[in-house]
């Protein structure tokens, strides 16, 4: 209670400092929650705009996209990292308790599918392929069962686990549906464990978020999909099919009148192109970032 | 002849067993030395000052522990100071007021079983009631008050323990100088019992120290850009942040929360060392 009372009155304080000097201090508390895979952009931003403005509070959670839209839809937090779009009921349930967000674009992401280094048999795999590896009662057992030129060595499987929003990105686009995955392969929430699993073993295969690939090139190889390798150029303009997808913040409108939070938002969008590599993502395209600004103005 | 086969096989038996037995303590030494060489072999040149007061960032070099040891500090301040009264207090109940009735060895029994409770499960319970229910917010309190509640079970076992190990002569001879009961717990049997309970107690939060997963489910946060001043202020812990660094795809980060690691490891440490002098503390004067 004595939280929310000094936060009102440092927001009153603040709105009313805004009112008469636009050049005052921000001072108040953002809170943000969502998705581990948006959280090292989200982090990196909070870090830079701290700088600038020590009196603003930030935290960020990662309770996954789902798990930070149940926040996010009763007013608990202002802004929610999301790797894939809100969903209906998601957007049902901010309705009911009168809560109106924006969709925002920051960057976009690539799934990478991996194998071992040693590997010598395979650099192109088509999504057709995936989808018998991968899918629910899945027959392939040996690489040979995708190929029958590929050797007779046991495959072995490496995914995310079931909260993360690559899992349900990769399985609604490769089998077809959300979440529908052949259960016999070695899942892992943290995905340097996947890197290492792969790495470690020449007949294995996995796939999670492009950035833990790019920082391990040395230890795995990245599969063409459908001929297209996962290049940042190919991930920015979609050519890498299905396996490249936005991702987005989404904010609270009502938490946007509060001048420190709309001044986090522009300036998330403002450097988020240079941010966004720094921590292995690829930007959005410069025109695109400023639709996103014209958005909040 | 015969004879001495038997004795000569007991014999060779007695060594396999002593051979198997000490090898069995070398496993244990051998597996923790192996991780505390593989963590301080990583973290060891990732730990400075600057480590230690920075706040987190994107770059691996840059990054620093500061909000989160600072939230550690608070929890498990908070949690002793919740738990041990409490914990006492129960364990006096039980086992000098409280009769041999039904109801006391259901309560007993429930102790007993709450311990084997997974620690998740008392995240959602923190959650419902003190998150939601009492509208405690994601605070650090919330935190405490969860932590306590998993850690009462093992300080109330301790301490019954401990309370039993009193001698009864002892008691008898406080109640024959005609004390009452308060008197002669206060005067004699808590401090013949206080170095087992203080064990249970530092053990119990050495737990509190080291546990995610409930402060996950209450609210405890990745990245906090400032140090908590209130009971009422969100926060983030050591261990959470230890995960976050691990699970990041630069590889730095990997020594980085090897570091974090090793600055946890020093505190229960340190814990662990402070229990250890009270209870000789107590324990010697008890003998005087």
């Amino acid at each position: 209670m004595k939280r929310i009372l000094s936060a009102l009155l440092i927001a009153a304080t603040a709105l009313s400092f805004s009112a008469c000097a636009k050049q005052e201090k921000l001072a108040g508390t953002i809170k943000i929650d969502g998705s581990s895979t948006v959280y090292p952009i989200t982090q990196a931003v909070a870090e830079e705009f701290n700088k600038q403005n020590p009196d603003v509070n930030i935290t960020v959670g990662i309770s996954g996209t789902g798990g930070g839209f149940k926040k996010f839809v009763v007013g608990e937090t202002d802004i929610n990292d999301a790797s894939r779009k809100v969903k209906d009921e998601e957007l049902e349930k901010a309705k009911a308790n009168g809560i109106e967000m924006m969709e925002l674009e920051v960057a976009y992401d690539g799934i990478a599918v991996v194998v071992n280094k040693d590997n010598n048999w395979v650099d192109d795999i088509t999504t057709e392929e995936l989808k018998m590896i991968w899918d629910k009662d899945s027959k392939v057992v040996y690489w040979s069962d995708v190929r029958p030129e590929w050797p007779k060595e046991k495959i072995k499987l490496y995914g995310p686990g079931t909260d993360s929003g690559t899992f349900d990105y990769f399985t609604a686009e490769i089998n077809g549906e959300e979440k529908r995955i052949r259960t016999d392969y070695t899942a892992s929430e943290d995905d340097n464990v996947l890197v290492q699993g792969v790495a470690g073993d020449k007949y294995a295969m996995g796939f999670f978020g492009h950035s833990y690939y790019e920082e391990n090139k040395d230890n795995l190889k990245a599969l063409k999909i459908n001929g297209v390798e996962p290049t940042t150029e190919n991930i920015r303009n979609g050519s890498y099919k299905p396996l490249s997808r936005p991702l987005f913040i989404y904010v609270n409108t009502k938490s946007l009148e509060r001048p420190e939070l709309k001044a986090f938002v522009k300036f998330y969008l403002e450097k988020a192109k240079d941010l966004v590599e720094q921590v292995g993502y690829v930007p959005l395209e410069d025109a695109k970032y400023q639709e996103q600004l014209n958005k909040i103005k | 002849m015969k004879e001495q086969d038997i004795t000569k096989r007991r014999k060779i038996k007695n060594k396999i067993f002593h051979a198997l037995i000490f090898l069995c303590t070398l496993f244990g030494i051998f597996i923790l030395s192996v991780l505390l060489f593989s963590i301080l072999s990583k973290g060891l040149k990732w730990l400075s000052i600057d480590f230690i007061t920075n706040f987190p960032s994107r770059f691996p070099k840059k990054a620093g522990i500061y909000p989160a040891l600072l939230g550690s500090l608070w929890l498990i301040i908070l949690t002793a100071l919740i738990s041990f009264p409490v914990g006492i207090g129960t364990a006096l109940y039980l086992e000098e007021y409280a009769k041999d009735t039904k109801l006391t060895e259901f309560i007993k029994l429930n102790i007993a079983n709450l311990a084997g409770v997974p620690a998740i499960i008392y995240g959602m319970l923190g959650l419902a009631v003190f998150v939601r229910m009492l509208g405690l917010g994601r605070s650090i309190l919330s935190g405490a008050l969860t932590m306590s509640l998993l850690i009462l079970p093992t300080i109330i076992i301790s301490s019954q323990e401990a309370l039993r190990s009193v001698p009864e002569s002892l008691k008898q001879a406080s109640y024959a100088l005609g004390t009452t009961k308060w008197q002669t717990i206060t005067g004699v049997t808590l401090p013949y019992a206080l170095p087992g309970i203080l064990t249970g107690t530092i053990l119990g939060i050495s737990r509190a120290l080291g546990e995610a997963a409930p402060l996950i489910v209450v609210g405890a946060l990745a990245y906090v850009s400032f140090v908590p001043k209130t009971p009422f202020d969100q926060f983030t812990v050591l261990p959470i942040q230890i995960f976050n660094w691990s699970s990041m795809p630069k590889k730095e980060f990997q020594n980085v929360a090897a570091a974090g690691i090793i600055v946890l490891l020093f505190i229960l440490l340190g814990i662990n060392s402070i229990a250890i002098l009270l209870r000789n503390k107590y324990q010697i004067r008890m003998k005087d």
